[in-house]
């Protein structure tokens, strides 16, 4: 930008306000996130993944304004309702206009807007990066089970509504899913990670999980897919770097005879009681 | 200036509907714009009544983990049913058909809609298309189960064969041309049949928002007509527009239906925030605070509205996210101007706690809830995190719910207007009391239950029984719901023709309180003289017209400026 070729008014001022207003808003960010564990959790849980923390930390970021705005506001509708019930006819000021009031509360309430922005911003584009990584997991939706295939290692793990298909991924590694659908629009979605992403049919969808701690976590379809929809469960298991090597080692064996097993072999209604099926 | 713009009286006798057919067929064939509103309005209360009934089916079911009151397909089809009859059938037509059809040809002053006949058109179409769609339940294979958004391509016809899911295609077809001709009949109503005098911004704000809705249905809805023909298609003609196995976009049903679908959010908002800002101006005894500014929020909710579709698309992985995320939390800004201008409107007024005015401030809280929660979803990490769980239901729960706060408070404020009678206000309050309460229990359980991770569209949740606990809340704020819907109806039936109203039971603003009630023929024997947005108010009161804050002079002559 150069300055010379601005208004005078606008020209040297302008960058170095908008230089403070991001320190204005980053600033009680970073204090959050430091302060992240003595700020009230707000109903979420900072999760087993990086960037499951960094959502949780929005949330009580998003929670502390919406909690501060929200009070006022109440305070405001309980103040005019409470304190003047009609006692008599007389006829209050007809009052319509005050500008000041009316600028106030449009350019407020845009300040506020901005500096959520700024904080999605920070937060989102790192959930998207998709850095260079080896560890990638092909992950498969259909009606109404999973499929998980580790490219390059011959393991493919397929499962059906309650058999509970498991995705072994190390920890303190960056794992690339890559997330397709067979038929129709599945939602992949593991509550620990604070994350959700749609297996379309025709899309490719990339994502990048980095597990902070290890432990079996449940994850479920959050997409309406047809019947069994209620049923589609999965989980997640996130080992050290040294088991998963050696579980993917155990599985590459096994793996011939399972991907035999066609994903749609095994009759759906003997796995779920047949009083739950439509008569 | 008091002098009374007279219309000559029709002449004793001469009024067509002297001759005109009687009894039912007069029903059937009439083109007033007070009866049809009035069928609207009685439609769509069932409607109201038949979704709440599934409503209530889907929280019993959920009452414990492995509910077995209905089957899982047969669940699929309820809440599908359930959000279809809520959005489809009861809250668009109530908003846009039922008291704006009655309301805002008198609030302009003028006799009828623009196109009477079309008016006509409109209903039979709405009730034509709201049988089309529930008769899904009596057809082999059930009703529609792909939910209310009826995604590609769960909506083919390879995954949902069945007529079904036709007729609610084409019920959703046929409601959706009523909506259309509605839009153009309200445009043309308030462009070119207002009053002497009646200048736009003299206008009220409830007719102001259904201008505003009016533009917005005509923007909106043909796209929603041209995506269930080429669905129709898809699953009839062997075309292949949303499947991938022919070469088409499943995608691009989700844009097209959210495309219609966010407007549609403010499609359904906007009538209510109207009712809302009448009653909360006249049972306070003031002008709207900030009326200009007011019409500017509309305004500009409605132009942002058309921009934050795929809002509704983050986790797809196919949108702009900064883009949508912006738009979205902008139109924040609009929507909180609106909630100051209400509490400005009550700030030192002399508050009358009518039903009505119960109802707005129940509305004003519970709507704040459902704005807030929607602040999170704009975010798309946060949406990341909450999409498809219990959390979304219950923020637009908490909107649809202020919604039906509002319509009860339109049909307490209005109703003695257009039938000449008042409903009983003890049986009111205990009805407000239900509904405020029971939606507050109803909703707030259900963030949690989204915040531990319960997806929407369960049947079951066998995997997680310590959802249970907070699920039996939820369902017993749905069971209060319940009561109030209840003590609606015996309120009517309690009230009938019980309490006879007089023109002016509230000291009223806008033209609607200065005919008779109910108003004859052509609305009005009489009109005063129309100098502000309140012109009863300045009829009935010449000395406390509005002021601009710290003046002592009028703020309003001429236009309200
Ligand atoms: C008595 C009041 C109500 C109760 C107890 C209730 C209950 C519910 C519940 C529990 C669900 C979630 C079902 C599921 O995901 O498994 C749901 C979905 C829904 N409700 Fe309501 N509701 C009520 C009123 C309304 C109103 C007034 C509207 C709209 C004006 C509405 C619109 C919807 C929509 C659009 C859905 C989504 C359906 C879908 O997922 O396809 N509800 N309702
Ligand atoms: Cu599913
Ligand atoms: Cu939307």
């Amino acid at each position: 930008m150069e300055p010379s070729a601005l208004p005078p008014q606008g020209g040297p001022e302008r960058p170095r306000r908008r230089g403070r207003l991001r320190t204005l808003l980053i600033l009680p960010l970073a204090a959050l996130a430091l302060a992240g564990c003595t700020v009230p959790r707000f109903g979420a849980s900072p999760g087993a993944t990086t960037s499951s923390k960094s959502v949780f930390h929005l949330w009580q970021g998003f929670s502390i304004g919406a909690a501060i705005i929200g009070t006022l506001v109440v305070v405001l509708i309980a103040w005019s309702v409470l304190f003047h019930r009609r006692r008599s006819e007389a006829i209050p000021r007809q009052t319509q206009y005050h500008i000041p009031l009316e600028l106030t509360y449009t350019i407020v309430p845009i300040l506020i807007v901005l500096g959520l922005f700024a904080a999605t911003m920070v937060v989102e584009n790192r959930e998207v990066a998709n850095p260079k990584t080896n560890v990638v997991i092909d992950v498969n939706a259909f009606q109404w089970g999973w499929k998980f295939t580790y490219p390059g290692h011959n393991v493919v793990v397929v499962g059906q509504t309650t058999q509970d298909p498991t995705m072994v991924m190390p920890v303190d590694q960056n794992v690339r899913i890559d997330l397709t659908s067979s038929d129709v629009v599945h939602g992949f979605y593991v509550h620990a990670f604070n994350f959700s992403r749609y297996a379309l049919p025709g899309v490719l969808n990339q994502f990048t999980l980095r597990a902070t701690s290890t432990g079996l976590f449940n994850g479920q379809c959050t997409q309406l897919c047809g019947l069994y929809h209620s049923l589609m469960f999965f989980r997640v298991r996130v080992v050290s770097a040294g088991q998963y090597q050696s579980w993917l080692a155990s599985q590459a064996n096994a793996t011939a005879a399972q991907a035999a097993q066609s994903a749609t072999s095994q009759q759906i209604s003997s796995i779920v009681p047949t009083k739950q099926t439509k008569g | 200036m008091t002098d009374v713009l007279e219309r000559p009286a029709p002449a004793e006798g001469h009024g067509h509907e002297a001759h005109g057919p009687t009894g039912i067929l007069k029903w059937l064939t009439t083109t007033d714009h007070k009866v049809i509103g009035l069928s609207y309005t009685v439609t769509a209360v069932v409607m109201m009544v038949i979704g709440g009934a599934f409503a209530e089916i889907i929280r019993a079911q959920l009452a414990s983990p492995n509910g077995t009151l209905v089957s899982l397909a047969q669940y699929n089809e309820l809440f599908t049913m359930h959000g279809s009859v809520m959005i489809y059938l009861f809250a668009g037509p109530f908003a846009f058909g039922a008291l704006a059809n009655i309301i805002v040809p008198i609030q302009i002053g003028a006799p009828d809609m623009a196109f009477p006949r079309l008016n006509a058109l409109s209903y039979w179409l709405y009730l034509t298309g709201s049988i089309t769609m529930l008769s899904g339940f009596f057809v082999a294979g059930g009703a529609a189960n792909f939910g209310w958004v009826a995604y590609a391509p769960l909506s083919s016809s390879v995954a949902t064969p069945g007529s079904g899911a036709d007729l609610w295609i084409g019920g959703l077809l046929l409601t959706g041309f009523s909506a259309i001709f509605t839009g153009v009949n309200l445009c043309a109503t308030v462009f070119y049949l207002r009053a002497p005098g009646m200048t736009m911004f003299r206008m009220p704000i409830f007719t102001w928002n259904l201008l505003v809705t009016a533009i917005l249905i005509l923007l909106a809805f043909p796209v929603l007509t041209a995506g269930l023909i080429m669905l129709y298609a898809d699953r009839h003609f062997g075309t292949h527009i949303f499947s991938v196995a022919g070469g088409g976009v499943p995608v691009l049903w989700q844009n097209i239906f959210w495309f219609w679908g966010h407007p549609e959010v403010y499609i359904l908002a906007l009538p209510f925030f109207g009712m809302v800002t009448e009653i909360i101006a006249v049972f306070s005894r003031k002008p709207v605070f900030g009326y200009k500014g007011m019409i500017f929020a509309t305004l500009t909710i409605g132009a942002l509205s058309l921009g934050v579709w795929a809002h509704h698309m983050f986790t797809t992985g196919t949108v702009l996210l900064p883009f949508f995320s912006i738009m979205s939390l902008l139109i924040a800004v609009p929507t909180g101007i609106k909630m100051f201008n209400w509490i400005g409107t009550m700030w030192r007024g002399q508050i009358w706690f009518s039903t009505a005015m119960l109802m707005a401030i129940g509305f004003l809280i519970t709507f704040l809830v459902g704005g807030i929660t929607g602040i999170y979803l704009a975010s798309p990490p946060l949406d990341f995190f909450t999409h498809d769980t219990y959390f979304v239901v219950a923020h637009f729960h908490s909107v649809v719910m202020a919604l039906v706060l509002g319509a009860m408070g339109g049909l307490y404020y209005w109703g003695p207007k257009i039938t000449g009678y008042m409903l009983n206000e003890r049986i009111g309050k205990a009805q407000f009391w239900f509904l405020f309460i029971g939606t507050q229990v109803f909703t707030l359980p259900m963030y949690l239950l989204g915040l531990r991770g319960m997806p929407r569209r369960m049947a079951i949740y066998p995997q997680h029984p310590s959802w249970q606990y907070l699920n039996d809340w939820a369902t017993v704020g749905a069971i209060m719901i319940g009561v109030s819907t209840i003590l609606f109806i015996v309120n009517i039936v309690y009230s009938w023709k019980r309490y006879p109203a007089g023109d002016n039971p509230w000291d009223g603003h806008t033209l609607e309180w200065f005919t008779t009630s109910p108003p004859p023929h052509h609305n009005f024997y009489r009109l005063p003289p129309i100098r502000s947005e309140r012109p009863t108010w300045d009829y009935n009161h010449p000395e406390h017209r509005a002021l601009e804050h710290g003046h002592g002079t009028p703020a309003a002559d001429g236009s309200a400026r």
